[in-house]
């Protein structure tokens, strides 16, 4: 356990109301100065399932969950065996759990954390109106040494426009929570902390991503709900009705990506949500984008695949269709977001890139980011915006897909004359007249390749930290545990440097040689079975001597795994 | 200097030459097309063509318009993308049988409802001409020249006018590439219809449906004096229909699909829901 944190588990059947206490402690770790991450842990039921609000509390931005949660609260026992791995707890642990609904299961007593029972319900009965949801927040605020008060205080701002009487009632079973946890065994205590003052916010990566469209310049979205990307959607919908764009809800994923075509094609910078079935629906419309060099933007949430797989747990295993699955060689950016606030920078700069580049730039975000919260310093305004090569003027003898020096020609929107153009998935020539010509085939996939490899993409195309003979090669969510890692390592004398991917496509070996010089061995680090990551690292660069840490889906990997393996190279 | 009012259909046309075989029908909905934008009398670039896979959907590259030629089946989900996102153009789809009613189909229906000012032209000869010769979903069950189905489909085909009245297309209507000036006049009548307009159009296949020749014989105009205005009028006539008659099917009047865009806030109002 990191001495600037405390983690706690809410857990409870869908309806307990584990993920409003969950929400409700991190907006009050906000207010009383701390930062903070909360992800979720759902079964599939739409009501009545198993929830869970997994939380860290601390005193520094984290992007990353610990190895164990210091205090569990119980609301039920509804289903736990489905979830229980997901819940490691420690010896010094607490689990707080209602008498009334049993002895602690064994999945959990495994562990051998000390357990005390705390009658939530009935405590709850004693308070007109009252919650058991709300006892046991104000029990677990009260145990890790978070003032009562900053939790009425979010309390008060959610809950006062639906009027007095349910704040009381609510506020009262706080209390009473408050003043239960006194008798309650001493858990790991929050260090005390000050507010600096400087902005903070609260944000998911799925609004994070929505936020970094808008901010890109995105006005047209075109998609089809799916978990966990809808909420990418449902954030965008009255944003962009705000600010003078349009959400579309199609009828299928196959009519999402080809709306989006079409908006693009037409002039606005346009882009679709999904996850990996949505994906697959959209690869064929994918290759047509890049065929017809349509700029758009696809936001992949990834879940556990394949087929249906874990529609609501994390994974990172679309990295091979993002990369690999489109049909021909088809050329197209892929990016992934480095954290959850990052899912802001990462989906504004695809923006800028598939208009620069007018081609697709898919954004890898996946579950752990996207349905995750976290306290963080305000993000950095950036300036990458879509600027698109348009062609303007009365154009006469206009070539839509002319030779130029940069791969990249300028695009004739519809309504400058001269300009039209027939836009086609079948390959063409420089006019855009379809042909099966030899020679426009490798000039045209000459021009389509290099307008990618000849871009400066700066130095966004890894975060880079650290120094030190072993590197840690990773990408999106995993990157946190990384980060966490490195620096428990480094106390225990291991150096390690940390390069987390954001660029996937088109690689960058010759910056990728630069950050690996010195580095004499290096660790991957990704969320598949199949080790997608590492066997794409392999085709793409020369690595030194490598070892893998990989694990499926939907267990996160956690910091002490990667230093154990560091540990073990020793 | 809108010197557009000049233009003749020729004008409408490129100088792509068609893969089509000789004495295909698309000729005349080529024809009839580029007549119908000359007597829009709207600029070339204000016009935007869509189209998806097929001998049909090459129709595009024949004219001198915006165009998209995209993939197989996804024609009105282009169409509706650029209509959504440019509502000052003028869009038009266009594709045969298979591509708007078998791949495509979902996307047709939706359409329907969907009703985005737009018009969708489907060149219907009952088979699969680019792929040389294969029952499409409107081919007849007991049709058997085909090698993949020798004994014909057995399954009964989709009727187009019916499938888009049930889906809630606003505007119906049928012609045959025959009569050229009919279609032009339909086409025109279509784009000039607000909301989802669904132009069938009874192209003959001389190379794998040669029998088609006999169309021209078939076609009749509507023993009704007006088009139906209301969708249980219109799907009685359907109901007892041939599949010839020509003419103006339906004209409705639901309002068309178009979301509002207008600037009402600053990102910097959005942002301040994040602030901790």
């Amino acid at each position: 356990m990191a001495a600037y944190s405390v983690s706690v588990a809410l857990t409870g059947s869908g309806g307990a109301g584990a993920m409003t206490a969950g929400q409700i402690l991190l907006d009050a770790a906000s207010k009383a100065g701390y930062y903070g991450l909360m992800t979720r842990s759902m079964g599939p039921q739409i009501r009545g399932g198993e929830a869970a609000a997994l939380l860290r509390i601390s005193t520094k931005p984290i992007s990353s969950l610990d190895d164990y949660y210091d205090v569990l609260v119980a609301f039920d026992w509804g289903n736990i065996s489905r979830f229980a791995a997901e819940l490691p707890l420690s010896k010094s642990s607490i689990v707080i759990c209602d008498p009334e609904q049993g002895e602690v299961p064994e999945p959990i007593a495994q562990y051998g954390a000390q357990a005390a029972a705390l009658p939530m319900k009935e405590i709850a009965g004693s308070v007109p109106g009252g919650r058991a949801n709300m006892v046991g927040l104000g029990a677990a605020a009260t145990l890790i040494g978070l003032p009562i008060e900053a939790v009425i205080q979010v309390l008060t701002a959610q809950l006062g426009r639906k009027g007095e009487e349910v704040l009381a009632a609510s506020t009262a079973a706080l209390r009473a929570g408050a003043e239960a946890a006194k008798a309650l065994p001493a858990a790991a205590q929050l260090p005390a902390t000050k507010h600096d003052g400087a902005e903070r916010w609260n944000i998911s990566g799925n609004e994070a991503a929505g936020l970094g469209a808008l901010k890109g310049g995105i006005k047209f979205v075109a998609a089809y709900p799916i978990t966990p990307a809808t909420e990418v959607l449902e954030w965008l919908a009255p944003a962009l009705d705000k600010t003078g764009g349009a959400l579309v809800q199609a009828e299928d994923e196959l009519a999402s990506i080809n709306m989006v075509i079409g908006g693009s094609f037409a002039g606005l910078p346009s882009l679709t949500a999904t996850s990996g079935p949505g994906l697959a629906l959209m690869t064929e419309s994918l290759g047509l984008a890049v065929a017809s060099e349509t700029p758009l933007v696809l936001v992949d949430v990834m879940r556990g695949g394949p087929s249906t797989g874990i529609p609501t747990k994390s994974e990172q295993s679309d990295l091979n269709i993002a990369v690999y699955g489109l049909h021909g060689d088809a050329p197209h950016v892929v990016v992934a977001p480095t954290s959850i606030v990052d899912c802001l920078f990462t989906t504004q700069w695809a923006v800028y890139l598939a208009e620069a580049l007018q081609t697709p730039a898919l954004v890898l975000s996946d579950q752990a980011m996207g349905q995750s919260r976290n306290i963080v310093p305000k993000p950095a305004a950036v300036p990458y915006t879509a600027k698109r090569l348009v062609a303007e003027g009365t154009l006469e003898a206009y070539k839509r897909y002319a030779l130029t020096e940069s791969g990249v020609s300028p695009m004739a929107i519809p309504g400058t004359p001269g300009g039209q153009y027939v836009a086609d998935g079948l390959e063409h020539n420089e006019r855009g007249t379809p042909s099966s010509q030899a020679s426009d085939h490798q000039s045209q996939m000459d021009k389509r390749f290099d307008k990618l490899t000849n871009f400066d993409y700066g130095n966004h195309w890894a975060d880079i930290e650290g120094e030190g003979e072993i590197a840690i090669l990773t990408w999106g969510a995993i990157t946190g545990p990384v980060q966490e890692a490195i620096e428990r390592a480094a106390e225990q004398g291991i150096k390690a440097k940390l390069i987390s991917l954001r660029l996937i496509l088109p690689a960058s070996p010759e910056k990728m040689a630069e950050a690996l010089k010195g580095v004499k061995k290096v660790l991957i680090v990704e969320q598949t079975h199949g080790q997608q990551f590492a066997k794409f690292l392999r085709a793409h660069y020369d690595l030194p001597q490598m070892a893998v840490v990989n694990r499926p889906g939907p267990l996160p990997i956690r910091p002490a795994e990667i230093v154990n393996r560091l540990l073990a190279w020793k | 200097m809108n010197a557009t009012t000049q233009l003749t259909a020729a004008d409408f046309k490129s100088d792509v030459k068609p893969i089509w075989c000789p004495g295909c029908g698309d000729y005349a909905v080529l024809s009839a097309v580029t007549k119908a934008l000359a007597d829009l009398g709207k600029p070339r670039e204000d016009i935007a063509f869509v189209s998806g896979i097929g001998c049909s959907s090459r129709i595009p590259a024949y004219t001198n318009v915006y165009g998209f030629h995209g993939v197989h089946g996804r024609a009105l989900a282009i169409a509706a993308g650029v209509k959504l996102a440019r509502p000052d153009l003028t869009v038009l789809a266009a594709g045969g049988d298979g591509d708007g009613l078998s791949i495509g189909g979902n996307h047709f229906m939706h359409a329907c409802r969907r009703n985005v000012d737009m018009t969708y032209i489907v060149m219907d000869n009952q088979v699969y001409g680019m792929t040389k010769g294969q029952a499409s979903p409107t081919t007849a069950p007991d049709w058997c020249n085909s090698k993949l189905t020798p004994e014909g489909t057995g399954i009964s085909p989709v009727e187009p006018a019916r499938l888009a009245l049930a889906s809630g297309a606003n505007f119906i209507a049928r012609g045959f590439a025959g009569n050229l000036n009919d279609v032009a006049r339909l086409i025109v009548e279509g784009i000039n219809h607000p909301g989802f307009s669904f132009i069938h159009i009874l192209s003959p296949c001389v190379t794998y449906r040669p029998e088609q020749r006999e169309w021209k014989n078939a076609v009749h105009p509507s023993a009704d004096a007006s088009p139906a205005q209301l969708v249980a009028e219109a799907m009685h006539r359907l109901a007892a229909d041939d599949g010839y008659t020509t003419g103006v099917l339906f004209a409705g009047n639901r309002p068309p699909f178009m979301p509002e865009r207008k600037e009402k806030a600053t990102f910097a109002d959005i942002e301040k829901k994040f602030v901790s």
